[in-house]
Protein backbone atom coordinates (compact mmCIF):
# COMPACT_ATOMS: atom_id res chain seq x y z
CA UNK A 1 0.00 0.00 0.00
CA UNK A 2 0.87 3.17 -0.62
CA UNK A 3 2.67 4.99 2.19
CA UNK A 4 1.99 9.01 2.03
CA UNK A 5 2.99 10.53 -0.99
CA UNK A 6 5.94 7.57 -1.42
CA UNK A 7 4.78 4.61 -3.03
CA UNK A 8 6.40 1.36 -1.50
CA UNK A 9 8.94 -1.01 -3.76
CA UNK A 10 6.47 -3.67 -4.06
CA UNK A 11 3.12 -1.20 -5.39
CA UNK A 12 5.65 0.31 -7.85
CA UNK A 13 6.48 -3.14 -9.48
CA UNK A 14 3.17 -3.77 -9.63
CA UNK A 15 1.86 -0.99 -11.44
CA UNK A 16 4.55 -0.84 -13.86
CA UNK A 17 3.74 -4.82 -14.29
CA UNK A 18 0.20 -3.81 -14.86
CA UNK A 19 0.81 -0.97 -16.90
CA UNK A 20 -1.20 -1.24 -20.21
CA UNK A 21 0.41 0.13 -23.62
CA UNK A 22 -0.93 1.53 -26.88
CA UNK A 23 0.62 2.33 -29.93
CA UNK A 24 -0.84 4.36 -33.13
CA UNK A 25 0.38 4.74 -36.60
CA UNK A 26 -0.39 8.34 -37.29
CA UNK A 27 -0.95 8.41 -41.49
CA UNK A 28 -3.20 11.20 -42.67
CA UNK A 29 -2.07 14.81 -41.82
CA UNK A 30 -5.24 16.84 -42.76
CA UNK A 31 -6.98 19.30 -39.87
CA UNK A 32 -9.57 15.97 -39.42
CA UNK A 33 -7.72 13.31 -39.56
CA UNK A 34 -5.26 14.98 -36.77
CA UNK A 35 -7.51 14.66 -34.13
CA UNK A 36 -8.30 10.95 -33.43
CA UNK A 37 -4.43 9.96 -32.83
CA UNK A 38 -3.77 13.10 -30.69
CA UNK A 39 -7.15 12.62 -28.67
CA UNK A 40 -6.68 8.94 -28.18
CA UNK A 41 -3.04 9.37 -27.08
CA UNK A 42 -3.46 11.82 -24.51
CA UNK A 43 -6.31 10.22 -22.94
CA UNK A 44 -4.84 7.14 -22.70
CA UNK A 45 -1.38 8.72 -21.27
CA UNK A 46 -4.16 10.05 -18.71
CA UNK A 47 -5.28 7.02 -17.88
CA UNK A 48 -1.88 5.34 -17.06
CA UNK A 49 -1.54 3.75 -20.13
CA UNK A 50 2.18 3.94 -21.48
CA UNK A 51 1.82 5.18 -25.44
CA UNK A 52 3.21 4.99 -28.09
CA UNK A 53 3.05 7.16 -31.55
CA UNK A 54 4.58 6.35 -34.91
CA UNK A 55 3.95 9.05 -37.99
CA UNK A 56 4.67 8.18 -41.24
CA UNK A 57 3.86 9.96 -44.86
CA UNK A 58 0.98 12.41 -44.72
CA UNK A 59 1.38 11.74 -40.78
CA UNK A 60 4.93 13.22 -40.27
CA UNK A 61 4.21 16.75 -41.18
CA UNK A 62 1.92 16.55 -37.87
CA UNK A 63 5.47 16.74 -36.06
CA UNK A 64 6.73 19.84 -37.76
CA UNK A 65 7.03 22.68 -35.13
CA UNK A 66 4.94 25.20 -37.45
CA UNK A 67 1.45 23.90 -38.41
CA UNK A 68 -0.97 25.22 -41.19
CA UNK A 69 -3.57 22.26 -41.39
CA UNK A 70 -5.98 22.34 -43.90
CA UNK A 71 -9.31 20.66 -43.89
CA UNK A 72 -9.88 18.22 -47.00
CA UNK A 73 -13.07 18.97 -48.96
CA UNK A 74 -12.71 16.94 -51.65
CA UNK A 75 -14.57 13.08 -51.18
CA UNK A 76 -15.74 13.62 -47.85
CA UNK A 77 -19.87 13.62 -48.69
CA UNK A 78 -19.99 13.00 -45.11
CA UNK A 79 -18.91 16.31 -44.52
CA UNK A 80 -22.19 18.28 -43.71
CA UNK A 81 -21.19 21.69 -41.60
CA UNK A 82 -24.00 23.38 -39.45
CA UNK A 83 -24.54 26.64 -41.85
CA UNK A 84 -27.88 28.82 -41.78
CA UNK A 85 -29.44 26.89 -39.06
CA UNK A 86 -29.14 23.42 -41.23
CA UNK A 87 -26.36 20.79 -42.08
CA UNK A 88 -25.21 22.14 -45.73
CA UNK A 89 -23.26 19.19 -47.41
CA UNK A 90 -20.66 20.31 -50.21
CA UNK A 91 -20.43 18.63 -53.53
CA UNK A 92 -17.16 16.96 -54.41
CA UNK A 93 -16.57 19.74 -57.50
CA UNK A 94 -16.90 22.33 -55.26
CA UNK A 95 -13.65 21.41 -53.31
CA UNK A 96 -11.73 22.28 -56.31
CA UNK A 97 -12.42 25.78 -56.66
CA UNK A 98 -9.88 27.77 -55.79
CA UNK A 99 -10.35 29.08 -51.81
CA UNK A 100 -12.82 26.68 -50.74
CA UNK A 101 -10.47 24.45 -48.58
CA UNK A 102 -9.06 27.61 -46.81
CA UNK A 103 -12.65 29.09 -46.36
CA UNK A 104 -13.61 25.54 -45.23
CA UNK A 105 -10.85 25.01 -43.00
CA UNK A 106 -11.28 28.88 -41.16
CA UNK A 107 -14.81 27.88 -40.99
CA UNK A 108 -14.11 24.52 -39.00
CA UNK A 109 -11.54 25.90 -36.77
CA UNK A 110 -14.01 28.37 -35.68
CA UNK A 111 -16.17 26.16 -34.95
CA UNK A 112 -14.02 24.18 -33.13
CA UNK A 113 -12.72 27.23 -30.87
CA UNK A 114 -16.77 27.64 -30.00
CA UNK A 115 -17.14 24.22 -28.93
CA UNK A 116 -13.93 24.43 -26.55
CA UNK A 117 -12.62 21.88 -29.23
CA UNK A 118 -8.28 21.52 -28.16
CA UNK A 119 -6.25 22.64 -31.11
CA UNK A 120 -4.02 20.10 -32.34
CA UNK A 121 -0.79 21.91 -31.22
CA UNK A 122 -2.30 21.61 -27.72
CA UNK A 123 -2.92 17.95 -27.70
CA UNK A 124 0.35 17.40 -29.33
CA UNK A 125 1.67 19.60 -26.24
CA UNK A 126 0.04 17.05 -23.90
CA UNK A 127 0.80 14.21 -25.59
CA UNK A 128 4.86 15.66 -24.95
CA UNK A 129 4.29 16.26 -21.89
CA UNK A 130 2.64 13.21 -20.87
CA UNK A 131 5.82 11.21 -21.99
CA UNK A 132 3.72 9.42 -25.20
CA UNK A 133 6.90 8.26 -27.05
CA UNK A 134 6.85 9.69 -30.59
CA UNK A 135 8.96 8.32 -33.40
CA UNK A 136 9.30 10.10 -36.78
CA UNK A 137 9.07 7.36 -39.58
CA UNK A 138 13.31 7.86 -40.99
CA UNK A 139 12.06 6.58 -44.37
CA UNK A 140 8.97 9.24 -44.96
CA UNK A 141 11.58 11.76 -43.60
CA UNK A 142 13.81 11.06 -46.70
CA UNK A 143 11.07 10.39 -49.22
CA UNK A 144 9.83 14.15 -48.63
CA UNK A 145 13.34 15.68 -48.06
CA UNK A 146 12.22 17.40 -44.35
CA UNK A 147 14.34 18.32 -41.80
CA UNK A 148 14.25 16.89 -37.90
CA UNK A 149 15.08 20.44 -37.48
CA UNK A 150 11.94 21.36 -38.25
CA UNK A 151 10.16 19.55 -35.87
CA UNK A 152 9.41 19.64 -32.42
CA UNK A 153 12.07 18.48 -29.40
CA UNK A 154 11.57 15.11 -27.85
CA UNK A 155 11.12 12.96 -31.10
CA UNK A 156 13.27 10.19 -31.98
CA UNK A 157 13.51 8.56 -35.38
CA UNK A 158 12.94 5.09 -36.31
CA UNK A 159 11.49 2.43 -38.97
CA UNK A 160 9.27 -0.41 -38.87
CA UNK A 161 11.25 -2.45 -37.12
CA UNK A 162 11.38 0.25 -34.26
CA UNK A 163 7.56 0.79 -34.43
CA UNK A 164 6.98 -3.62 -34.62
CA UNK A 165 8.93 -3.90 -31.36
CA UNK A 166 6.81 -1.72 -29.57
CA UNK A 167 3.35 -2.94 -31.25
CA UNK A 168 4.46 -6.57 -30.13
CA UNK A 169 4.32 -6.14 -26.86
CA UNK A 170 1.13 -3.75 -26.76
CA UNK A 171 -2.40 -4.04 -25.90
CA UNK A 172 -4.03 -1.94 -28.34
CA UNK A 173 -2.14 -1.34 -31.73
CA UNK A 174 -4.19 1.48 -33.98
CA UNK A 175 -3.72 2.48 -37.62
CA UNK A 176 -5.41 5.92 -38.89
CA UNK B 1 -15.47 20.53 0.07
CA UNK B 2 -13.40 19.13 -2.37
CA UNK B 3 -9.32 20.12 -1.54
CA UNK B 4 -9.08 21.85 -5.29
CA UNK B 5 -11.25 22.77 -7.63
CA UNK B 6 -11.26 22.19 -11.54
CA UNK B 7 -13.54 24.38 -14.29
CA UNK B 8 -13.67 22.71 -17.25
CA UNK B 9 -16.89 24.32 -18.19
CA UNK B 10 -17.06 24.90 -21.76
CA UNK B 11 -13.93 22.47 -22.86
CA UNK B 12 -14.86 19.84 -25.36
CA UNK B 13 -13.59 15.85 -25.05
CA UNK B 14 -10.62 15.23 -24.09
CA UNK B 15 -10.19 18.51 -22.59
CA UNK B 16 -11.68 17.80 -19.19
CA UNK B 17 -10.28 14.22 -18.33
CA UNK B 18 -6.91 15.57 -19.57
CA UNK B 19 -7.19 18.42 -17.39
CA UNK B 20 -8.67 16.61 -14.48
CA UNK B 21 -5.47 14.33 -14.60
CA UNK B 22 -3.46 16.93 -14.30
CA UNK B 23 -5.22 18.14 -11.12
CA UNK B 24 -5.45 14.87 -9.62
CA UNK B 25 -1.33 14.49 -9.95
CA UNK B 26 -1.41 17.75 -7.78
CA UNK B 27 -3.07 16.26 -5.03
CA UNK B 28 -1.20 14.30 -2.39
CA UNK B 29 -2.90 10.49 -2.02
CA UNK B 30 -6.73 10.75 -0.69
CA UNK B 31 -6.84 14.80 -2.04
CA UNK B 32 -9.64 15.06 -3.51
CA UNK B 33 -11.09 17.06 -7.08
CA UNK B 34 -14.50 18.87 -7.52
CA UNK B 35 -14.56 18.58 -11.61
CA UNK B 36 -17.64 20.87 -12.96
CA UNK B 37 -17.69 20.73 -16.65
CA UNK B 38 -20.36 21.02 -19.09
CA UNK B 39 -19.70 18.57 -21.72
CA UNK B 40 -22.28 15.92 -22.00
CA UNK B 41 -19.60 13.37 -22.73
CA UNK B 42 -18.08 14.01 -19.37
CA UNK B 43 -20.62 11.41 -17.30
CA UNK B 44 -19.93 8.04 -18.93
CA UNK B 45 -16.20 9.73 -19.70
CA UNK B 46 -15.41 9.82 -16.07
CA UNK B 47 -16.53 7.46 -15.03
CA UNK B 48 -14.62 4.92 -17.51
CA UNK B 49 -11.68 7.04 -16.27
CA UNK B 50 -11.56 6.26 -12.76
CA UNK B 51 -12.81 2.63 -13.22
CA UNK B 52 -9.60 2.20 -15.10
CA UNK B 53 -7.08 4.36 -13.13
CA UNK B 54 -8.40 3.28 -9.92
CA UNK B 55 -9.66 6.67 -9.03
CA UNK B 56 -12.66 6.70 -6.85
CA UNK B 57 -15.55 8.72 -8.47
CA UNK B 58 -17.11 9.94 -5.07
CA UNK B 59 -20.45 12.06 -6.63
CA UNK B 60 -21.28 12.85 -10.18
CA UNK B 61 -24.42 15.11 -10.68
CA UNK B 62 -26.00 17.51 -12.66
CA UNK B 63 -27.52 20.99 -11.68
CA UNK B 64 -28.39 23.69 -13.96
CA UNK B 65 -26.43 22.69 -16.97
CA UNK B 66 -23.83 21.78 -14.93
CA UNK B 67 -22.18 18.69 -14.59
CA UNK B 68 -19.87 18.09 -11.23
CA UNK B 69 -18.04 15.49 -9.91
CA UNK B 70 -15.92 14.66 -7.09
CA UNK B 71 -12.89 12.12 -7.37
CA UNK B 72 -10.27 10.83 -4.75
CA UNK B 73 -7.08 10.67 -5.67
CA UNK B 74 -6.59 6.41 -4.88
CA UNK B 75 -2.23 6.24 -5.28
Amino acid sequence: MADGNQMSEEAVEKTIGNAKSMTIIATKGTLDWAYPPFILATTAAAMDVDVTMFFTFYGLPLLNKKLDLQLGTLGNPAMKMPMMGMHMGMPSIVGVIPGVTSGATAMMKNMMKKKGVASIEDLREAAVLSDVRIIACQMTLDLFEMDPKDMIDGIELGGAATYMESALTSDVNLYI
Amino acid sequence: MADATLDAKGLNCPLPILKAKKAIKELGVGGTLEILATDPGAIKDFEAFCRTTGNELMESGEEGGVFRFVIKRAA
